[in-house]
Order: structure tokens, then C-alpha cells, then sequence
């Protein structure tokens, strides 16, 4: 027997998606059955966690808000080429600088505090973003390193002002900051959580990023420097120019999705804002292939898989590790469908002569 | 006997392509068999199924009797069969005696290098094919990466050599000495399979010929019982105009003048050295070299794409001396980049959109921050249809287009803005004779209207077949220019080798 791995012609996205799922559902049901938990049992709890009820399908899009903005502004930074993986950092920097803004002027008007907010968050993010892009292009150091160390940096300022300077009066000894006046809080959507100026703020993001990726000069010379710089370079666009704007577009997101986590379901900064929302939108953009038409919905089903993960931490008894590896198995299901979809595998029995 | 017989071997592509059509086809021991066919005949797509590289759908393969199965490239290397590509399969980033290290069978766990130096040193010298072990492959042209290429294959030593067309951007000289080791290698008793689309070199080197067309191979000879006429006919199934007519012209005004230009090279060398030349209105200048010798470097300063240290570029009477490209371009220059898959085009883009790489940012293809999708397909159409770019689609990407199509793509863009000098780069490097003649007329007309062109070549065959004058560069400098009318291919030759024209006594004559 031999195995005959032959490169197809013709890629097919769908075969992608069917053998990711495929093979993600049949791998965390090798972990559920190590822990003698039926594996179907558990999927329809994780479903019913998820969207069975009203409450859990608000809870599903309150989580989803951050992976949407996150992972909007990945998608168009992994379009350029450009490997951000410090999106954890960037939201965590947008909370801080928006946070500022909240402690600082809690007496504004919320039509004048959330948008100013909203700016703050987006300029801490993208600050976040713009540093490693410098390096990189001053420099030439890999971002992968750089974005992922400013995360850790982010998370050591975080601490610092929360044990130090900005720790609140009324926190019992917690690391947390004062409850935000009112004028800085979200609204949300009846009794849920969905904190919608944040929801709104991603689609319309989704779809102006969408237009630009699309229909514009900038568009096209994003396209060129993402998939041939050395092209970008002969035709003279500016590469230095495209990279930096569009990290700190993808940096200043994140920061707004920080915003959204504490301005729309803490109501203060505190440790613990973000369960690596960042990280995981490195998935969901992947998983939505770059698509900005479909990182919408991976985001939500990635949202559900977190509300749901937590149902059955809950209802079956499960360790959070287990939910936990729902993020690296999806990744590395999706690896899996993109290698079947790339090649054709054949077994054959060989009777090699000479 | 025959070292090795591929026997009725059929290779489809998905939908409609029959790339090999029941090929057969056998080399015998020691002898030198060239493959001759146009690009897209089949001969490398014959040559990856004897590699291992494709699975063929049907056929066999017999290597002295024996029939195998080549799986992968691993099988044929074991088998004793070396292949050096035509595109290169060279590390970037690493260095010469690193590439050749690489996955070589006889480099040691420790310190591989050291072993591997040697072996290129005894190579190189050999064979007449130097080049320097610790250079990083970016930093190489592609002449000196095409010398790699080799040296890699022959670290090997392998009993069969395949050599994918490897001549078509060395020197005379380097041809020579490469066709020189070849036969001696033959007389080892080693076989070697030469692809090309050249007639001058199966004559030169070929003990036999098997010529494809069209995926079939249509006869095998020996080459002393053919001719040169023969083997067009039935490589393309026409006869070729091998010399295009040079209708004489008036010349005009100077269009670009360089003059006493230096520059660095990638590693900081100085490269160029005091540079002067010009080009004017109605005229081809060819200028031809080794590979290596400063002709990327002196490409990349006339656009805008390296900075010159002194001396200056005047183009249509402005100085643009280390301008930026985009500068450089709206003047009216046309640049067809050598290196045209790496830089030339953006492959996972459509057609459409490389067709507008030069030109996105202005009326008609956009209006304010916005592209005129409309404008962008009704270009695309009008210029695929006028320069005969074969594509399924306007919207297929062009990295799927054959090398021909895509620089046919690369000319359409470039000529579209009607300009007024162009810098060409090896245009017809690796194309099939019907593209290389289409493109060497199409430059040809571009002169009868004016343009100024500067042609830039390791094939002296191209040069003299549509050039006005011919110059020569040799480690960075010009070794001379002479009359294309009146200059010998010999006494080129001889620049090229570093000889001063002044010892060849060529008067240069400036035509009106």
C-alpha cells in the first residue's frame, strides 16, 4: 500500500467547509468521549446553549461583537499580507484609552462621552498597531513577533493601572476602576446585553471595508501589495504608506471592540475583559477565508460556540480546558479541509520494479 | 540499447488539455538527445512524469530494461536522473552553497557547507560555470541563478542529466563551455536530455533530436540526417521568419540620456560605473551582456527603482534622476520588467485588474476614491482581444495564463499609454517562437512610430533581429556601441567577453 498525495487543479471552497466541520465535530467527540460524555448529547447541548433560547441567542451576539470587530480588521490586515496576531493587545488598549476618557470627564453628555469613547478606543488600538508596523517597515522585524509581544505589554499596562493609579474606592481590594457614570455606558437592546451602538458600529464597519476592499484605488493597491509587493514596488505604489494605514485601521477596531466590553457589559475596566477575543478572531478570519462577506457569521458562531461551551461546562461538568480546545481544533480543522480540498490522496498498491 | 523508454505515455489536464498524447520516447547510453518543440509542446510536462514530478494517466516507463514506477523526484534521483529547471527552484534567502546543500544526498549532518563549497568550486571550475558560494540567491541575476540551477542538478552526478532549457540566458561563451562539459560528460558515458526551442543548439550539441508538437511527438532523427528548415517545419508546422525587415526611419530628437551614471548593487558594491549612452526618437538600442554585469541595476535606476549615486537620467528633457517609478512612468515610460511572474504582474489578481496596474488611479478606470468597474472590463476586453491575450476570462487570474500571455499582458499594459521611451528586459526570455516573433514586431512597430526603445538582452539573435545600434555592458560599464547593420555577432561576442571596441576598429555611424 502506498500513499499518493497528487496537487488538484481546481480548489473548491465548499470541500473546504464540509471536511473542516467534518473533521472538527468527529475530533472534540474523541475528547467528550475521553471524558465518557456522549458526544452527541453534547453537541445538542452546545447548540441549545447557544441559539435554543432567546436569552441564549442574545448572549451569543453580545459575545460575538467583539470577534466581529476584531476579526474584520484581521481580515483586512491578513489581505495585506500583514500577520497581526497582537489584536488581544489592540482591544485592551482601546478599553484602557477609552476608560481614560470615562474617568476623566464622567460629567459629559453620553452624545458627547460614547463617541469620544469610541474615538479614544479607536486611537489606542491603533497606536497599538502602528508600533510593530514601524518597526517592521523601519526595521524589517517580523510582526508575528512584535504583535504578539506588544499583547503581553498591553496586558502588564492594564495591571498596572488597575493595581495602581486608576484603581477604584469601592472595589474592595479588586483591580477594578470605578463603576462608569451613566453617560458613559451603552445602551442595550431591551433587558439583553447586546450593547447595539457597538454591534452597529461592526457591521457598518464590515460593509464600508467591504466597499473599500471592492470598489476603491486604495482597494485595488491593498490587493497588489498583499498578494505581490514586489509588483506594488514596480508600479510605485507606497507600500510603507498602504501597510501602516491599514494596521492601524485593523489595530483602532480592536481598540473599539475593547470600548464595547467596557463601556457595554462591565461598565469599568477590570482584569478579565476579554477571554482572547483577539485570538480568537485570528480564527474566525481565517475560518471566514478572508471574506468580509462571511466573518459576520463565522463571528457568530464562534460567539455561540463560547456561550454554549459554557452551558455544558456547567450542565455536563466539563473542565473549561475542554471548551477551550474548541479554538485549536477548528484551526487546525480547517488546516485539515484546506490540505483535502488542495490535493488528492489515493492509495495504491505498488509493486515498485528496477 | 536504451537507458531509458517511455512508452505510449498519455497526460490530461481537467478539462480540455492533452498535454502528452500517447509519447513515445527513448534515450540511449552516453548520447546527448535534445527535445525540441515550441512552449506548451509538452517537453517539460514529458520531462516531470520522467522526474517524478507528474503522474502520468497512462504509459511506462523502462529504465535498461527494467520497468519502474517514478513516484516522486526521490524515485528518479535514485534511479540516477537529474533535472534543472527552467524556473528556478532556488531558496531566495539563502545562500549558493546552502541551495545546493539542500536535500543533496551526500552532505553531512555536521557542517554540509564545507563539503558542498568544494564540490562547487571543482564544478564551477570544470565546467566554466562561476559563481560565488556565499552570495544569497535574491542578490543574483537570473543568468548566475540559472548557473546555480545547474551546478546543483550536477552535484549530484547523476547518469542522466535533464537540462530545461539552460542556455537561454548565458553567454556564447558560457554556452560554450557548458555544451563543452556536456559532451564530455556524454563521452563518460552519461546521458543527457537537452529541452530547448533553439535549432542552432540541437545542431550544435544534439547527437539525436525527438521534436513534440502539441503534446505528440512527431519524429526522432539523428541530427547529421536533418537540417535546420526540417526541424522548424515541424516544430511549428510552418516555416519562420527568422529576420524581421528594419524599414529605415528618420531619427529623432533624444528621448532618454544617461549620462556617467553609478550605483550600488543589493550588497552595496559599487556596480555601475560612469555610465553614458542615448536613445532617440525612431531607434532600438540593443543592449547586450552577461547577465550580472549591471544591466538590472542600470534598469532599476532609469525606473526610478534604485537610487544612482552620481551622474544623471534625462528623459525627454527632464531630468528625473532618482525620481519615484510612478514619476517616471507618467513621463511616458514603458518598463518590461525581466523578472515579469515576480514583478511584472500580480498572479492571484484578474487579467482585468493587471491590465490596469499602471493605470487605476486615473480617468477612465476611476473617478474620485472609486474604480469604474465598467471602464476596467471594457478595457480589459478591447486590449486582450488587440493583443491576442489568450484567456479564458477577463476575470481569471493571471498567474493561470501561459508565459506567453502573460507578457503579452505585460506589453498590452505597457504600450496602452502610448509612451515614449521603452525599457524592455528580456522580452522574449522562454517564450514560444509565435510570441517571441509577435512581441519583437510589435516592439518594432512602437520604433516605426517614434518611440524610442531600449532593448536589453542576452540573446544576440534578438538583438540583431530588430535593434538599431548595439551596445555592450560589461562589468558596469559600456564596452563600446556599434552599427547593428554593420557589426559582426563575433566582434559583440568579444565585448561581451570584456574586449574594447577600440581593438575591434568598428566605426559607429550614426544613421539619418
Amino acid at each position: 500500500m502506498k500513499l499518493k498525495i497528487e496537487r488538484r487543479l481546481v480548489e473548491s471552497r465548499q470541500r473546504t467547509i464540509y471536511i473542516t466541520i467534518l473533521s472538527a465535530l468527529s475530533l472534540i467527540a474523541i475528547v467528550f468521549l475521553a471524558y465518557g460524555v456522549n458526544p452527541i448529547l453534547a453537541y445538542e447541548k452546545v447548540f441549545y446553549g447557544a441559539f435554543g433560547s432567546w436569552y441564549s441567542l442574545s448572549e451569543t451576539i453580545t459575545k460575538s461583537i467583539p470577534l466581529m470587530l476584531c476579526s474584520i480588521g484581521l481580515t483586512l490586515a491578513f489581505q495585506t499580507a500583514v500577520w497581526n496576531i497582537g489584536a488581544e493587545g489592540q482591544l485592551l488598549m482601546g478599553a484602557i484609552f477609552g476608560s481614560g476618557v470615562a474617568l476623566s470627564f464622567p460629567q459629559w453628555p453620553a452624545y458627547l462621552l460614547l463617541p469620544t469613547m469610541f474615538l479614544a478606543g479607536f486611537v489606542g488600538g491603533a497606536l497599538w498597531s502602528f508600533v510593530p508596523t514601524v518597526l517592521k517597515t523601519k526595521f524589517q522585524t517580523n510582526e508575528v513577533i512584535t504583535t504578539l509581544m506588544m499583547n503581553y505589554i498591553a496586558t502588564k499596562i492594564l495591571e498596572y493601572l488597575l493595581c495602581g493609579p486608576w484603581r477604584g474606592k469601592e472595589t474592595w481590594g479588586f483591580p477594578y476602576t470605578e463603576i462608569f457614570s451613566s453617560s458613559a455606558q451603552l445602551p442595550t437592546i431591551g433587558t439583553t446585553r447586546i450593547h447595539y451602538p457597538t454591534l452597529v458600529t461592526a457591521f457598518l464597519m464590515s460593509v464600508a471595508l467591504y466597499i473599500l476592499l471592492t470598489r476603491t484605488k486604495l482597494g485595488f493597491e491593498i490587493h497588489v501589495v498583499g498578494k505581490n509587493p514586489e509588483a506594488a514596488r514596480y508600479v510605485g505604489i507606497n507600500y510603507t504608506k498602504i501597510i501602516l494605514l491599514v494596521m492601524m485601521i485593523s489595530g483602532g477596531l480592536a481598540g473599539i471592540a475593547g470600548i464595547g466590553e467596557v463601556a457595554g457589559i462591565h461598565h469599568r475596566l477590570r482584569i478579565g475583559i476579554s477571554p482572547g477575543y483577539g485570538f480568537t478572531s485570528i480564527i474566525v478570519a481565517w475560518l471566514s477565508g478572508l471574506h468580509l462577506s462571511s466573518t459576520m457569521s463565522i463571528s457568530i458562531l464562534y460567539g455561540g460556540l463560547l456561550v454554549g461551551g459554557e452551558m455544558i461546562q456547567i450542565s455536563l461538568g466539563l473542565p473549561i480546558g475542554v471548551v477551550e480546545m474548541f479554538n485549536g481544533i477548528s484551526l487546525f480543522s480547517m488546516l485539515i479541509g484546506e490540505f483535502f480540498s488542495r490535493n488528492k490522496i489515493s492509495f495504491e498498491i505498488s509493486s515498485k520494479g528496477g | 540499447m536504451s537507458t531509458i523508454k517511455m512508452k505510449g505515455i498519455t497526460k490530461k489536464f481537467p478539462p480540455a488539455t492533452v498535454a502528452l498524447d500517447n509519447v513515445n520516447f527513448s534515450v540511449k547510453k552516453g548520447e546527448i538527445h535534445c527535445l525540441l518543440g515550441e512552449n506548451g509542446a509538452g517537453k517539460t510536462t514529458l520531462m516531470n512524469v520522467l522526474y517524478g514530478l507528474i503522474k502520468a494517466d497512462s504509459g511506462d516507463i523502462f529504465v535498461e530494461g527494467k520497468l519502474v514506477k517514478i513516484d516522486s523526484p526521490k524515485d528518479a534521483i535514485e534511479l540516477g536522473i537529474g533535472m534543472a529547471y527552467q524556473h528556478f527552484s532556488l531558496v531566495p534567502t539563502n545562500s549558493v552553497a546552502e541551495n545546493i546543500a539542500l536535500g543533496h544526498p551526500s552532505a553531512s549532518f555536521l557542517f554540509p557547507l564545507k563539503m558542498v563549497k568544494k564540490t562547487i568550486k571543482t564544478l564551477s571550475e570544470r565546467y566554466g560555470l562561476s559563481v560565488d558560494p556565499d552570495s544569497k540567491i535574491w542578490q543574483l541575476s537570473a543568468g548566475e541563478q540559472q548557473r546555480v540551477e545547474i551546478l546543483k542538478v550536477l552535484s549530484k552526478n547523476p547518469r542522466l542529466l535533464i537540462l530545461d532549457e539552460p542556455t537561454t540566458i548565458l553567454t556564447p561563451q558560457e554556452i560554450k563551455n557548458l555544451f563543452q562539459a556536456l559532451k564530455q560528460m556524454a563521452a563518460e558515458g552519461r546521458t543527457i536530455i537537452f529541452i530547448t526551442h533553439k535549432l542552432d543548439e540541437v545542431m550544435a550539441i544534439g547527437d539525436r533530436v525527438s521534436v513534440l508538437r502539441k503534446g505528440k511527438l512527431v519524429k526522432t532523427f539523428e541530427t547529421v540526417k536533418t537540417n535546420k528548415q526540417e526541424l522548424a517545419r515541424l516544430m511549428v508546422g510552418r516555416e519562420v521568419l527568422f529576420r524581421l525587415e528594419r524599414p529605415s526611419v528618420q531619427l529623432g530628437k533624444v528621448i532618454l540620456e544617461v549620462s556617467d551614471v553609478c550605483a550600488l548593487n543589493d550588497r552595496g558594491v559599487p556596480t555601475l560605473r560612469n555610465v553614458s549612452f542615448s536613445v532617440r526618437e525612431n531607434e532600438i538600442l540593443g543592449m547586450a551582456g552577461v547577465a550580472g554585469n549591471g544591466q538590472t541595476e542600470l534598469i532599476e535606476v532609469l525606473t526610478g527603482l534604485r537610487k544612482a549615486t552620481r551622474g544623471s537620467v534625462i528623459i525627454l528633457g527632464k531630468d528625473v534622476t532618482n525620481q519615484s517609478p510612478k514619476n517616471i512612468a507618467e513621463i511616458g515610460v514603458a518598463h518590461i520588467p525581466e523578472k515579469r511572474i515576480d514583478i511584472g504582474i500580480v498572479g492571484d489578481l484578474s487579467v482585468a485588474d493587471n491590465l490596469i496596474l499602471r493605470g487605476y488611479g486615473k480617468a477612465p478606470f476611476s473617478k474620485g476614491i472609486f474604480l469604474e468597474k465598467g471602464n476596467i472590463e471594457k478595457h480589459a476586453n478591447k486590449l486582450a482581444k488587440e493583443f491576442n491575450i489568450v484567456t479564458p476570462s477577463i476575470n481569471t487570474p493571471a498567474k493561470l495564463l501561459s508565459g506567453g500571455n502573460i507578457q503579452r499582458l505585460i506589453l498590452a499594459r505597457e504600450l496602452h499609454g502610448e509612451p515614449k521611451l521603452i525599457i524592455a528586459s528580456h522580452p522574449t526570455y522562454g517564450l514560444d517562437v509565435a510570441a517571441t516573433e509577435q512581441i519583437r514586431r510589435w516592439l518594432q512597430k512602437q520604433r516605426e512610430q517614434g518611440v524610442a526603445v531600449l532593448l536589453i538582452s542576452e540573446d544576440l539573435d534578438e538583438i540583431f533581429s530588430i535593434s538599431d545600434r548595439v551596445t555592450v555592458m560589461f562589468e558596469g560599464t559600456i564596452m563600446g556601441t556599434v552599427d547593428a547593420d554593420k557589426a559582426k555577432l563575433e566582434d559583440v561576442g568579444m565585448m561581451i567577453a570584456g574586449a574594447k571596441t577600440g581593438e575591434l576598429c568598428i566605426e559607429v555611424k550614426n544613421r539619418t
